[in-house]
């Protein structure tokens, strides 16, 4: 097989399923976590749990939800229940992982998908809020974001923290009150794939992808961020995994049809 | 459990549990005939300055037919729980900046102007940039919570949401230590909608209702709710609710009024029934890019409509629904 042409969304989706490991349970948000974590189930991982905080349990995806409350999200489910009860479930400590899109971004993973602006009554831009971002994100173990990577996005301080990430920095979040031993884990980007340094809770990058160097990065993004002097290089997607996602996640491109343009949009 | 921290958010409406209980007593929803048309049922029951909220996901199992009613007969100043809201959210925000006065005052935000992957809605935005409207944060599991201590009766519930961030400062939620413990919890104060719509799968003329697939927040909703508006797919019979009384979700004390609306959640999606009719709703969002586009939109589809079937039947009818329905239950897809 000869390395397959892909574009920056189908990138990500693939390297965002390889995080989801058989058996894990994930809440997933609207878009390209939906799609992750179904190519996820029809390749590494089939017995992948997937949870929608609509009440959706244990789908088998026959085809990518729109909308994280509609049908599909308990097509061939466990069980349909209500968002009480997966909150709780996260609340218990039940849910592995947190799987949401991009909005504002900062060095520690909090994220900003409420407003652009610095008067909140009178936003620049009104984003929808929180939905269940905010309540994953505080409550499920391991946060992952899939988002493009830009200043507009990668800032060094956000107009609003709508949903936690490590707060300000070591201790914040048990001092704040959220569960001890979760928080952010993983950012994947059209650039790289981050993590989170132990010590610091800052974000600082695993492999850069193919064709992407550290000057790059520290261009697009907006806070110091912590590069390896040899960083080692993206696994990228394979033949079979972009088929299964082309044919039988997104055959009408919604997702992955907004990729095309993702790395001009962004040096923009 | 003093001394805690507290959002700046204004509170929209009252969370205590004993004025909640004199509504209740007064209520006295009957085992009596509550079936009505959906005009008479916003006629009755949705008043100006109401506190409204809004059952199923934003596009999912909503009571499309009763949100396009409110904002025909111009309902003035209400507020508004922007729980998981999206289509809904978007009806609502037509009856703003379209001169008809203003329908939404205030909004408790979770989640508003978006519509998930499809994008933002441009004309809910330009309402709640505009100043017009105020609005309060929350997540969709605090709105959630809230209601659910509504449903219980007690003027709060506590939940480990929204510590840390902008949302909880934006908030009206506080602080509390848990007195046995000492844990730091969030206590999200009760709500009380004064009225709610929520569609379901079957109801009888009473109220009692079924509901397939998952209920959201929309059990505690109907509870919470000091007046209910049921729509339903199908009205059934009450001798078919009584050979299977565990299948009753929302009771018929809960409920006010029940109007039968077949399709009534187009263009969303109703679980086993029929899937969101997408093409629609992106002709929505692309006519709210412009006023010149987005009016003569709402007068085709909402405000010159006489009817909900009206509204299905501009939008291409039993044809169509035939069609979402074989998309629905993946017909389509070789099944």
């Amino acid at each position: 097989m000869s390395n397959p042409e892909y574009n920056a969304m189908e990138l990500m989706i693939c390297l965002a399923s390889r995080l989801l490991e058989n058996g894990a349970i994930v809440a997933v948000g609207t878009g390209v976590p939906c799609a992750a974590a179904m190519l996820a189930q029809k390749t590494n991982a089939p017995g992948l749990v997937i949870m929608f905080e609509a009440g959706g349990v244990a789908p088998q995806l026959p085809t990518m939800p729109i909308s994280v409350g509609d049908s599909r999200t308990f097509h061939r489910g466990l069980m349909a229940t209500s968002m009480c009860d997966v909150m709780e479930t996260a609340t218990r400590g039940m849910i592995d992982y947190a799987f949401l899109g991009g909005a504002q971004i900062d060095s520690y993973g909090n994220l900003n998908s409420t407003m652009i602006g610095h008067n909140y009554n009178t936003p620049r831009v009104r984003l929808p809020g929180s939905g269940g971002a905010n309540d994953l994100a505080s409550l499920c173990w391991r946060v992952i974001v899939v988002t493009n990577h830009d200043r507009q996005r990668f800032v060094d301080r956000l107009d609003f923290v709508t949903t936690p990430g490590y707060l300000t920095g070591p201790g914040a979040r048990e001092a704040a009150g959220l569960p001890p031993g979760t928080g952010p884990y993983r950012v994947i980007t059209d650039l790289a794939v981050m993590g989170y340094n132990a010590v610091t809770c800052r974000m600082e990058v695993l492999s850069l992808h193919e064709g992407v160097s550290p000057a790059l990065v520290r261009e697009r993004t907006g806070f110091e961020i912590e590069i390896p002097d040899i960083a080692s290089r993206t696994t990228p997607p394979t033949a079979h995994e972009l088929e299964i996602l082309r044919t039988q996640v997104d055959p009408h491109r919604y997702v992955i049809g907004r990729g095309s343009k993702a790395r001009d949009e962004s040096a923009a | 459990m003093s001394s805690g921290e507290s959002g700046s958010g204004t509170l929209f409406s009252n969370p205590a549990a004993d004025d909640a209980r004199h509504s209740f007593r007064d209520k006295r929803a009957g085992l009596v005939d509550k079936t009505m048309s959906v005009r008479d049922a916003v006629t009755r029951f949705v008043h100006n300055g109401d506190y409204l909220a809004i059952g199923g996901f934003g596009v999912d199992r909503i009571p499309t037919a009763v949100l396009h009613e409110i904002v025909r007969q111009k309902k003035q100043e209400l507020s508004f729980a922007g729980h998981t809201a999206t289509h809904d959210f978007q009806i609502l925000a037509a009856g703003n900046l379209t001169g008809r006065g203003k329908l939404l005052a205030k909004v408790d935000i979770a989640y508003v102007v978006g519509l998930e992957a499809r994008g933002l809605s441009p004309h809910a935005r330009r309402v709640m940039q505009s100043g017009e409207v105020e609005s309060c944060e929350w997540s969709n599991y605090a709105l959630a919570v809230r209601l659910r201590a509504a449903a219980s009766g007690v003027p709060f519930l506590p939940a480990r949401s929204m510590l840390g961030t902008d949302t909880f400062r934006m908030s009206a939620a506080k602080t509390i230590i848990c007195p046995f413990t000492g844990a730091k919890l969030v206590a999200f104060p009760a709500l009380y909608p004064d009225v709610a719509a929520i569609h379901v799968h079957e109801a009888d003329r009473y109220g009692n209702c079924r509901i397939r697939g998952t209920t959201v927040a929309d059990l505690d909703l109907a509870r919470a709710s000091k007046r209910v508006i049921i729509t339903c797919e199908r009205l059934i019979p009450t001798d078919v609710i009584r050979t299977e009384p565990d299948r009753t979700l929302i009771p018929f004390s809960c409920v006010d009024a029940v109007c039968e609306v077949p399709f009534g959640s187009y263009p969303g999606n109703m679980p086993y029934e029929y899937y969101s009719d997408e093409p629609h709703l992106r002709e929505w969002l692309c006519a709210e890019r412009s006023p010149d586009t987005h009016l003569p939109f709402l007068k085709r589809n909402i405000f010159d409509v006489d009817s909900f079937d009206e509204y299905l039947h501009r939008n291409g009818g039993i044809e169509r629904m035939r069609q979402l329905r074989a998309c629905e239950l993946l017909l389509d897809q070789g099944m």
